[in-house]
């Protein structure tokens, strides 16, 4: 009985618990039950993964109304995957939130903090099950409305500017993304993702259809930060609390760019979009673009928060490249990557909100001889970063390997010249840290540690389970890279 | 077949369980310097256990982890690796010895994280040389570059990190932009990575992309230090001198020659290459090498930069006798990575005894030293004679196979660069040995210094006198290279 309303559950299991936050006023119970959900929500998504698996795709009417009157919620592999990476995320960082969030916020504020985070948690997930142009309009607003409310939320004045900034950018994006909801709506009649697919090819080659994909393709790549419109996520992700970040940085970007790549494949359909060739090589020149200029900008920041929001960009950039290759194992490439990026990037952001925690500060200067202190951290820090340089027997590694076969099957050189060019400079900014937290040990750089603090189990429990999934999934990536190859051939196939 | 691969797996653990029980004893210092006597002992048993098998005429072989459809961690234990394993667990041994007098000779700080880096950089060695496909190669030469670095900059000082930069930088930079693509693009075009002999890749290709091919394995594979990818290696110069012997004898650039005869042999295959290669650049690159290197190091003062420029030039003997592409070449090149092991390690063992002994690092300080050093001076000369190829010595064993490759295959080319750079070796020994035997020093006064502490003596000795052992019985090295050429006539 309740296995068939699953689909619902997942999104109003968050959305229910948020206001219960509110109620409860107090910090400590708001993380329990906060946690709770999360991985109550995890256990959801992974039934949803065993029952899309087994039966192929789901089809939910919300509230009983069938689905070009009523909305339906659309569960396929790639729902299940990205709910899998952003249930994964929210449950085991907000184990980790526990130790680390009463020192970034205000205890008066702490039951706000984890209302947002519900909310945003709502959003994200209805973005991915629902199968409703304008409802994955109305669930992206929760969702942004909500982290502008996480990033302001710190004790860093700077975080202010740093939300403003991304309220205006994400405001302009979402209102694009609305614009071209409505532009499809004109010309099929209706908002049922579905639908729209089957009746656009009687519309194709108009005006409208073309204006309606620019508008959404500028408005999703604000939200995922796609360069060159990536300006409001450097700020937003080094002022906001740490763990704030870590959040963000795992999940709101890939969900972007899934919306991305439902669009494309569930709406405009892939010929349409992608036929005439100028679309996928604007896509590849700006993520080409994205990736030089991120890798090449994270080499020049001091704050290591900053140095990981830059890299952010240009592994966006990867994921993006791989769509764009506009082939089967160029998508399941940049799946991939969506899947291997979520846990490099929050392994790293958790060992730098550890790294906080215990120093209070990021700045790569003043933590040198880290390693002395903390060796256990700075090494979980290395070996993160070796899985972001690509090395083997790391998860980047995995990404890397079928990103540079997916360019060199489509006969892409130039592609495979970039990629190898950004992993030497990622290695360049993640060395800059390691060496100076082993190898510098001049007296008087040293770190001030904050001996008082009480030790961070969680979060160091949090941290151990991502570093341990990049050596995992560098050594058996069979779950990732088989999932990901089904969803590129369904997609491919439709 | 079982204990096969239980010697494999030993061959492995034993450095890296050396790494473990040294960071653990690193209070005692005379039980940590023990622990890495004895497992040197022991890696030398096992490694000696393996080479009966292979010499009986097996292979072994060991999956360890798939980790990506068609990938996978994958050992198997050919002729030419197991040379190089021999080399490189015989040398650590006698490696050891000498790093034991000469960290204590000048009480350098970081004992027990360079005996931990090195036990590590061997294991490391110890994959490259039994590892059965690229991508296994790949990840033990990564580990390699990653476990010297700590090495290079042993001392910390400003130079020390700068040196290690640029050493990271080359080795990491050039594995990743042309290594790497040059791995996957082989696993696209033959869809295996694994060493066969006889190749896997064919003529059925395009030409142009089999010479593309070579030149990215050539390039991508700093640690040959093919010019101009050569910097890193006087660069590194600046570290102490058991890990200058380590790099430029037993491990790091042996590693990198290792893999570039590797390839050619079990991934193009020479007959392929002599087949589908109208303009063979390789041996134009290593010729050109060979000679610049040579005149670089004749104008060098500093011994241990000259020493790491002939290094430059020997490797890309192995290069140029590689790209020669002949069996008897390819024997001469397999020949001349164990000949030039045992000649360059003496050499570095000697300049690091004369800086402990005289804390003189510049060749023109030398004159009249050979009176109070006999030993390390009179292994310093036989050395010598072995880079420039004079019998009795290793050094002249593998130039003979060389040029009867380079006369076989009647390329003048390689035979005017062997003939002029012996010429150039000589020039650049000679002096220093004739300097400091028959000159008296410059000011005229007495010498009062002594022998090095004797720890370092008997280490530079052993390695001196085998370098005339090899020449007098080369039957086992021979008989290993015989294998791996076997089935190309």
């Amino acid at each position: 009985m309740i296995s068939s309303h699953l689909p619902v559950l997942q999104v109003i299991l968050p959305l229910i618990a948020a206001p219960l936050c509110v109620i409860l006023r107090q910090g400590t119970l708001s993380w329990l039950l906060t946690t709770l959900v999360c991985f109550m929500s995890l256990a959801i998504s992974s039934c949803l993964y065993d029952q899309v698996m087994t039966e192929g795709v789901i089809s939910y009417a919300l509230g009983g109304w069938l689905s070009p009157w009523g909305i339906e919620y659309r569960l396929d592999k790639l729902t299940v995957f990205m709910l899998l990476i952003v249930n994964g995320v929210a449950a085991i960082v907000l184990l980790g939130a526990r130790s680390s969030i009463p020192n970034e916020i205000s205890s008066d504020r702490l039951y706000l903090f984890y209302t947002a985070f519900l909310l945003n948690l709502t959003g994200l997930l209805g973005v991915i099950v629902t199968g409703d142009a304008f409802n994955l309009f109305v669930f992206i607003e929760i969702a942004s409305l909500s982290s502008y409310a996480m990033i302001s939320i710190g004790r860093d004045r700077r975080c202010l500017y740093a939300a403003f900034k991304y309220l205006i950018f994400g405001t302009i994006g979402a209102s694009f993304i609305l614009i071209s909801v409505g532009l499809l709506y004109a010309v099929t009649g209706t908002l049922n993702m579905n639908d729209i697919f089957q009746r656009l090819p009687d519309v194709e080659n108009t005006r409208t259809l073309t204006t309606a994909l620019v508008f959404f393709v500028v408005g999703v790549g604000i939200k995922a930060a796609i360069f060159p419109l990536h300006l409001w996520l450097p700020d937003a992700y080094s002022y906001s609390p740490s763990i704030v970040s870590t959040f963000l940085a795992g999940t709101t970007t890939k969900v972007f760019i899934y919306v991305l790549i439902r669009f494309i494949f569930s709406i405009f359909g892939y010929d349409t979009a992608i036929n005439g060739g100028t679309f996928n090589n604007l896509l590849m020149m700006f993520a080409c673009a994205g990736i030089l200029y991120g890798s090449y900008l994270a080499i020049k920041q001091d704050s290591l928060k900053r140095l990981l929001a830059y890299s952010s960009i240009a592994q966006l950039g990867y994921m993006l490249l791989g769509i764009s290759l506009a082939t089967e194992a160029g998508l399941a490439a940049g799946l991939i990557h969506v899947f291997n990026h979520a846990i490099i990037k929050v392994a790293l952001f958790l060992s730098v909100v550890t790294i906080i925690f215990y120093c209070k500060t990021d700045s790569i200067i003043q933590l040198a001889g880290l390693a002395k202190k903390l060796p256990l951290l700075t090494s979980a820090f290395l070996v993160s970063g070796l899985s972001l340089i690509g090395v083997p027997m790391t998860a980047g590694f995995i990404s890397k390997w079928y990103l540079i076969k997916a360019s060199l099957q489509s006969g892409y050189w130039g592609l495979v010249v970039v990629i190898v060019f950004s992993s030497v400079l990622a290695i360049i900014y993640i060395w800059k840290f390691i060496e100076a937290s082993y190898f510098k040990s001049s007296e008087k750089e040293l770190v001030a540690l904050n001996e008082d603090q009480k030790t961070p189990c969680l979060l160091l429990f949090s941290l151990a389970l991502f570093v341990i999934a990049n050596i995992y999934f560098g050594l058996d990536s069979s779950f990732n890279v088989e999932l990901a190859n089904a969803i590129a051939n369904d997609l491919f196939r439709k | 077949m079982m204990t096969d691969q239980l010697l494999i797996i030993l061959a492995l653990c034993i450095p890296t369980v050396a790494a473990i029980l040294i960071a653990v004893t690193h209070n005692n210092v005379n039980l940590r310097e023990t622990g890495t006597l004895l497992s040197s002992v022991c890696l030398i048993f096992v490694v000696y256990n393996l080479l009966q098998i292979v010499l009986a005429g097996d292979q072994p072989q060991l999956f360890l982890l798939k980790f990506l459809p068609g990938l996978a961690i994958h050992f198997k234990i050919e002729p030419l690796g197991m040379l190089f394993a021999c080399i490189a667990s015989f040398l650590w041994l006698i490696n050891s010895i000498y790093s034991i007098g000469y960290m204590r000779g000048n009480n350098e700080k970081h004992q027990t994280r360079f005996y931990i880096c090195f036990a590590v950089a061997i294991a490391s060695t110890i994959g490259i040389a039994f590892s059965a496909n690229l991508i296994t190669l790949f990840i033990f030469y990564e580990a390699l570059t990653l476990s010297t670095y700590p090495l290079v900059t042993h001392k910390g000082s400003e130079d020390a990190m700068r040196a290690g930069r640029a050493y990271l930088g080359i080795l990491l930079s050039t594995s990743i932009c042309f290594f790497l693509p040059a791995i996957i693009w082989t696993s696209v075009l033959a869809g295996n990575t694994e060493f066969t002999s006889g190749g896997i890749l064919d003529n059925e290709m395009n030409h142009c992309v089999i010479f593309i091919l070579l030149m990215l394995f050539s390039y991508g594979i700093g640690k040959a230090a093919l010019m101009p990818m050569h910097r890193w290696l006087p660069a590194a110069m600046v570290a102490p001198t058991p890990v200058s012997a380590l790099l430029h004898a037993v491990a790091v650039v042996k590693a990198g020659v290792f893999s570039i005869v590797k390839i050619v042999t079990y991934i193009f295959s020479p007959a392929l290459l002599a087949e589908v290669v109208d303009f063979n650049l390789l041996l134009y690159l290593a010729g050109v090498t060979i000679i610049v290197a040579s005149i670089i190091a004749l104008q060098a003062d500093n011994l241990k930069r000259r020493l790491a420029y002939s290094t430059i030039s020997q490797l890309s003997y192995v290069i140029l006798a590689t790209a020669l592409l002949a069996p008897i070449s390819i024997m001469g090149a397999a020949l001349h990575i164990l000949a030039h092991a045992f000649g360059k390690i003496t050499l570095f063992f000697a300049a690091g005894s004369i800086y402990t002994a005289t804390k003189k690092t510049a060749v023109s300080e030398l004159d009249g030293i050979g009176k109070v050093m006999p030993w390390t001076m009179g292994a310093f000369a036989i050395a010598s004679l072995s880079m420039i190829g004079v019998p009795p010595t290793a050094g002249f064993l593998s130039k003979w196979y060389i040029l009867q490759g380079a006369f076989s295959v009647e390329s003048w080319f390689a035979i005017t660069v062997i003939i002029i750079s012996t010429l150039l070796n000589a020039g650049y020994f000679l002096p220093i040995v004739y300097a400091a035997f028959f000159k008296k020093p410059s000011d005229g006064k007495k010498l009062d210094y002594h022998e090095a502490p004797f720890a370092m003596v008997f280490a530079l000795t052993v390695t001196s006198i085998l370098t005339i052992v090899l020449f007098l019985f080369p039957e086992i090295p021979l008989q290993l290279v015989k294998m791996l050429v076997g089935n190309m006539i």
